[in-house]
């Protein structure tokens, strides 16, 4: 059944570029496809397309669901959609499948054209500069030369900075959520440790898993349960699972003994399935990569001195993994360069994913700040 | 005159220059903040912790930044704004003489309004044995959101110890000008403060 607010049954479409895409790395891509969806209506001036990033899992599909798959809803139905706080009755959003990403556009398990087998491990690194760039084409296509604002979540949200600092006269409004300047030493521990996860599973083959017709699906679900972990805080872990037994007791076993042990066994499965090896790579690496600052001696407000956008900064505040102090940072590099910046530091205790989920201030925030752009 | 009028929001604006940079701490929904843009072009960022008042001031486009002003202004830059500003907040923060001092590090100027406890009405209250509620302190004891209780005198020995200078007092009961004993006479004053002659060479 779809929800009264839902933005109902969508449809991914698919955008070809053949413009060769010139990448931070130094590589060069000589064609690409992009798969993306849109909800509400792009109005006469073309001045009310907002574009969602995605993070790490993410994908294009941002809100609604398929025809054929109802149960397949949008990651951020929550928020996306007609009455919803980014309202689709006045607002034109865009959700995009990154480059390199494995749910439909160019990525390590397309075709390589220069060999006609898949890229695997060959596809080139991906920044998320590189991103965006191929964000701005997708923009470009859709004939949206300015964006009323900028969307993201984590990930997402370094996506959306960035969009200010490389296309400054190219979007009015960021919303960087739970996001970073730059991850930490910390940070890109826990995402060596998923890496490592995956190049030594003994199915990933170097990254040609594919030819050999094996998935590193051990590697996947180690990295994404530590991945996990990470996402929550624990506080909630403690609440959730706390030391619940399976069993009531201690049975001695290396089987499913603790709740917690079964929920990221369930939850490792269920992306190891879904999800490519070489994309995780592939997108930790340009979480770990991401850094505007490096140009500029690590100073990140000479960084964002070429941006002119508005912003919003959003944090949580039991997000370890993407900490409000990371989003000060953001916050008081902005106002060292007079920019109108705004910040809401969310009291939760769910962790990193707050950002996904419902909670009413958090959403009062995001639907005051959208209504006040239509002005 | 509106039900919301708020006096000292008059002296402030008289004080603000066209085209400073202010930052309001406490701003409510941002409505000082609004009018000194509308008045005054300031480029202002206000500062608040109520969830509610956050969502007020991104519904009326204020800039608004999270902070707990128990805990300082860390990341604000010294001397980063023009004015500072505190309207009847002052009253509410327990550590009183840090965010003075906090005040007056991020901009070379801090305006402060504060209830006076020391008003006649106030003091005929506790004279009768019961704490003031009026006009100026609006709340019962056992619901009020101030922690700190004090009066024009307190606040200016304060000052006075702290090494800030005291650049320009406006008293006021009702809205009327209090010239003649404030402490005893005025339910609210406004002040200009700075740190040193330096300082006030540069904002005459």
């Amino acid at each position: 059944m779809i929800q009264p607010q839902s933005v109902g049954i969508v449809t991914p479409q698919r955008a070809v570029f053949n413009e060769p895409l010139p990448l931070k790395c130094g590589a060069v891509l000589p064609a690409y496809e992009l798969v993306y969806e849109t909800y509400g209506e792009l109005n006469a001036d073309r001045s009310n397309a907002v574009l969602v990033c995605h993070a790490l899992s993410g994908s294009h599909h941002v809100a609604g669901q398929y025809a054929d798959d109802p149960g397949n809803i949008g990651w951020w139905d929550n928020l996306v959609g007609p009455g919803k706080p980014l309202d689709t009755r006045h607002f034109f959003v865009i959700g995009v499948n990154n480059l390199g990403g494995c749910f439909g556009s160019t990525g390590p398990a397309s075709i390589n054209p220069a060999t006609g087998r898949r890229w695997g491990a060959d596809f080139p690194f991906i920044t998320v500069e590189d991103w965006v760039t191929t964000q701005a084409r997708l923009a470009d296509h859709l004939g949206i030369e300015r964006f009323a604002a900028v969307v993201g979540g984590s990930l997402g949200g370094m996506q959306a900075i960035s969009w200010s600092l490389q296309y400054p006269e190219r979007v009015a409004n960021v919303a960087a959520i739970a996001s970073a300047p730059k991850l930490t030493a910390q940070n890109i521990a826990f995402n060596e440790v998923a890496r490592q996860a995956i190049l030594t599973d003994p199915d990933f083959h170097g990254g040609h898993f594919y030819e050999h017709g094996t998935v590193p699906a051990r590697g996947l679900r180690l990295a994404r349960m530590v991945g996990h972990i990470t996402y929550l805080s624990d506080d909630s872990l403690d609440e959730k699972f706390g030391r619940s037994m399976r069993h009531g007791k201690a049975i001695y076993s290396y089987d499913v003994e603790f709740e917690i042990e079964s929920y990221l066994r369930y939850q490792g499965d269920k992306f190891s399935k879904v999800f490519d090896a070489n994309t995780y790579l592939l997108t930790t690496k340009a979480l770990d990569y991401f850094d505007p600052a490096f140009e500029h001696d690590g100073d990140l407000a000479a960084a964002m001195a070429r941006c002119t956008a508005d912003f919003l900064v959003v944090s949580f505040s039991t997000d370890w993994r993407f900490s409000p102090e990371r989003s000060r940072e953001i916050v008081y590099a902005l106002l060292h360069n007079r920019r109108n910046v705004s910040y809401a530091e969310i009291e939760s205790g769910a962790g990193h994913d707050a950002f996904l989920l419902d909670d009413a201030h958090y959403h009062a925030v995001l639907r005051s700040y959208f209504e006040r752009m239509r002005k | 005159m509106s039900p919301n009028y708020r006096y000292d929001y008059d002296v402030i604006a008289d004080w603000i220059a066209p085209g400073e940079r202010v930052l309001d701490l406490g701003c409510g929904d941002g409505s000082l903040l609004r009018r000194l843009m509308n008045e005054r072009a300031v480029l202002g960022w206000g500062v608040e912790n109520d969830p509610a008042n956050l969502e007020a001031c991104l519904k009326n486009g204020i800039n608004v930044i999270q902070v707990d002003l128990e805990k300082g202004l860390a990341g604000f830059e010294d001397g980063f704004f023009d004015h500072v500003i505190m309207s009847l907040s002052l009253q509410t923060i327990h550590n009183t003489q840090g965010i003075l001092d906090e005040m007056l590090r991020v901009a070379r100027e801090a305006v402060v309004s504060f209830p006076n406890f020391g008003y006649r009405s106030h003091r005929e209250s506790i004279g009768k044995g019961r704490m003031p509620v009026s006009e100026s302190l609006p709340h019962q004891w056992f619901n009020t959101p101030n922690v700190r209780f004090f009066t024009i005198a307190d606040f200016e020995a304060l000052c006075a110890s702290r090494g800030i200078i005291v650049r320009e007092r406006l008293a006021f009961d009702d809205g009327q000008r209090i010239d003649r004993d404030a402490n005893l006479n005025a339910s609210m004053a406004v002040y200009r403060l700075g740190r040193d002659a330096q300082d006030s060479a540069r904002t005459s």
